[in-house]
């Protein structure tokens, strides 16, 4: 049995709008017997944060195309992406890409 | 004697260094005057920019400043007069860019756009003054750029980039900056950077928030390599829509300014693989570090499925300009024009106006006697919001007989949320409200504003 682990979501690029403008938040995950990955974690953020219009938010299994994730400051792609395992203390940013100018 | 002779031999010479000085700056003052700059309306070839071998007296006293900079130093200075740069998109990126480009010394300036100036661009497209307006955006920054460095060789496309002209207008010039402001030509100036070889330096700004990343460089990621599937275009806002603070795009397009000018002038950027984020609210940067160049990237990876340009707007499913999509979601009798809606008005015709715009645009104008419930509350039945709705259905049922049905007219700044809103409507209506018959109006207050009421502001 894990521990619950506490971890650190940032949401910026707009991401924001999708949890009442609020960009930061503080979660607690609980525990559980297997450790927590990010797959399991964007079910959590879509049951616990995000109330409506998920499809602005994930597509499949996966954040929808055009939302870059960053864990602990680094391109989730160097990190094993939905593979990744949470530790205490993560920090982990939904950016949703800009294209004005 | 002698010494009588010396003296005016030398006043001479005064005077004619005098001469000889007024003549350079008359010369100067009317190559300038002359020089009417020419606006081109298609890729044409230009002629290769000549390496300077030193620096004239004149760039000596212009440039010191930075020139004592160790950084950039002599050699930096002459690399960057040989460097060209074309800028896509001359609006709140691109004019703070090319302004501090023009400024260093940059050799020669390709200034990008298919538009013309307007009131609402002046907030941010510092380049373009009031007297500009109408004007090709191009053609008003190169003025611009001419009035503050007339060294630098400026040549204003008034055209938009398409896959037909990409590749003839890029491999013309060195570095390119994107300073666009839409999907389509973010992919279209990746691909034909890639298949150029040049680097992309690519900044981006919305809201108060700004990011940068600089694309294709000595073997780092491309656009694609990080964003492989263009975003869903209702997930896409642009300038017009989200609004943006005038300030931000002009910090991103200065930072934007510097990498490129680190790129010319020999050394290395700071952002190849890096993105910068920048949040204005909280004063706060921020670098992450990126994934490499992908391996399997559809441009520029080991097996190439892009190997030349493609039809971008098919691509992303989206227009290549941040002009408003119009959404066409309701059939004809369940929409009314502005033009309907005035004699409605006249009539004096009992009905509930439904405005369903976000509260900081109802706050810039509203029609004074419209009931304001944002689309998003609408779509969440928001309690006091549908029980407000209720009791203004049921006011307008008084007295008349039950199967009344009291019309609903929905109206947004453009006509796409009432559509929206509409369908909400229906699907409330004679359930979780009274029976109601609900229509939209065309075009929105913008459409009133030019065709019915010409005091009621546009924004
Ligand atoms: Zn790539």
């Amino acid at each position: 049995m894990a521990a619950p682990i506490a971890v650190h979501l940032e949401f910026g690029g707009g991401a924001e709008l999708l949890f009442n403008g609020v960009k930061e938040h503080q979660v607690t995950l609980p525990g559980q017997s297997e450790p927590w990955d990010m797959k399991q974690l964007l079910v959590w953020i879509q049951q616990n944060l995000l109330k409506e219009r998920p499809e602005l938010f994930v597509q499949g299994q996966s954040v929808r195309p055009g939302i870059l994730v960053l864990i602990n400051d680094a391109d989730w792609e160097l990190m094993g992406e939905l593979g990744y395992q949470l530790q205490d203390r993560d920090n982990v940013v939904f950016i949703s890409t800009l294209h004005g100018g | 004697m002698s010494r009588e002779v010396l003296l005016l031999k030398a006043q001479l010479k005064e005077r004619d260094e005098e001469i000889a000085a007024l003549k350079h700056k008359l010369a100067q003052l009317e190559k300038n005057h002359n020089s009417v700059q020419e606006l081109y309306d298609r890729v044409t070839p230009l002629t290769p920019l000549t390496a300077k071998t030193a620096l004239s007296n004149e760039d000596i006293m212009r440039y010191s400043r930075q020139l004592l900079v160790p950084q950039l130093a002599v050699q930096g200075q002459l690399n960057l007069s040989k460097t060209s740069v074309l800028v896509v998109g001359c609006g709140g990126l691109g004019c703070p860019l090319a302004l501090y480009l023009a400024a260093a010394g940059i050799g020669r300036l390709g200034l990008l756009d298919y538009d013309e100036v307007e009131l609402n661009n002046l907030h941010r497209q510092v380049l373009h003054g009031e007297e500009n307006q109408g004007q090709a955006k191009a053609l008003s920054a190169a003025q611009a750029l001419k009035r503050l460095n007339s060294t630098v060789e400026c040549i204003p496309y008034h055209l938009q980039l398409s896959p037909q002209n990409a590749l003839q207008l890029i491999q013309q010039y060195d570095i390119v900056a994107d300073c666009s402001d839409n999907v389509p030509t973010r992919y279209l100036v990746n691909d034909a950077c890639v298949l150029s070889g040049k680097p992309l330096v690519s900044a981006s700004a919305l809201r108060l928030e700004g990011q940068l990343t600089v694309y294709n460089y000595h073997g780092g990621p491309c656009y694609r390599c990080l964003y492989p599937v263009p975003p869903p275009p209702e997930t896409v806002t642009n300038c017009s829509d989200g609004g943006v603070l005038g300030v931000v795009p002009g910090i991103m397009g200065c930072v934007q300014a510097l990498e490129v000018l680190k790129i010319a002038s020999g050394q290395r950027t700071s952002c190849s693989q890096k993105l910068l984020m920048f949040d204005a609210q909280d004063a706060k940067f921020r670098s992450i570090k990126l994934r490499p160049k992908k391996a399997d990237c559809a441009v520029c990876g080991e097996e190439p499925s892009v190997t030349q340009l493609v039809d971008y707007e098919t691509f992303c499913g989206s227009a290549a300009s941040d002009k408003c999509r119009r959404l066409n979601l309701l059939s004809r009798d369940q929409r009314i024009t502005v033009q309907e809606y005035k004699s409605i008005l006249d009539k004096a015709e009992p009905h509930l106006l439904l405005d369903v715009r976000p509260l900081v645009e109802v706050d810039i104008c509203r029609l004074p006697f419209s009931l304001n419930i944002p689309l998003s509350c609408l779509e969440e039945r928001k309690l006091e919001d549908v029980q407000l709705l209720k009791r203004r259905i049921d006011q307008l049922r008084q007295g008349r007989s039950g199967d009344f049905q009291p019309p609903v007219y929905v109206i947004c700044k453009l006509g796409n949320d009432s559509q929206k809103a509409v369908q909400v409507m229906e699907k409330m209506s004679g359930s979780e409200v009274d029976a109601v018959t609900v229509k939209d109006i065309c075009g929105g207050l913008m459409a009133w504003a030019k065709t019915i009421d010409s005091t009621f502001p546009q924004y």
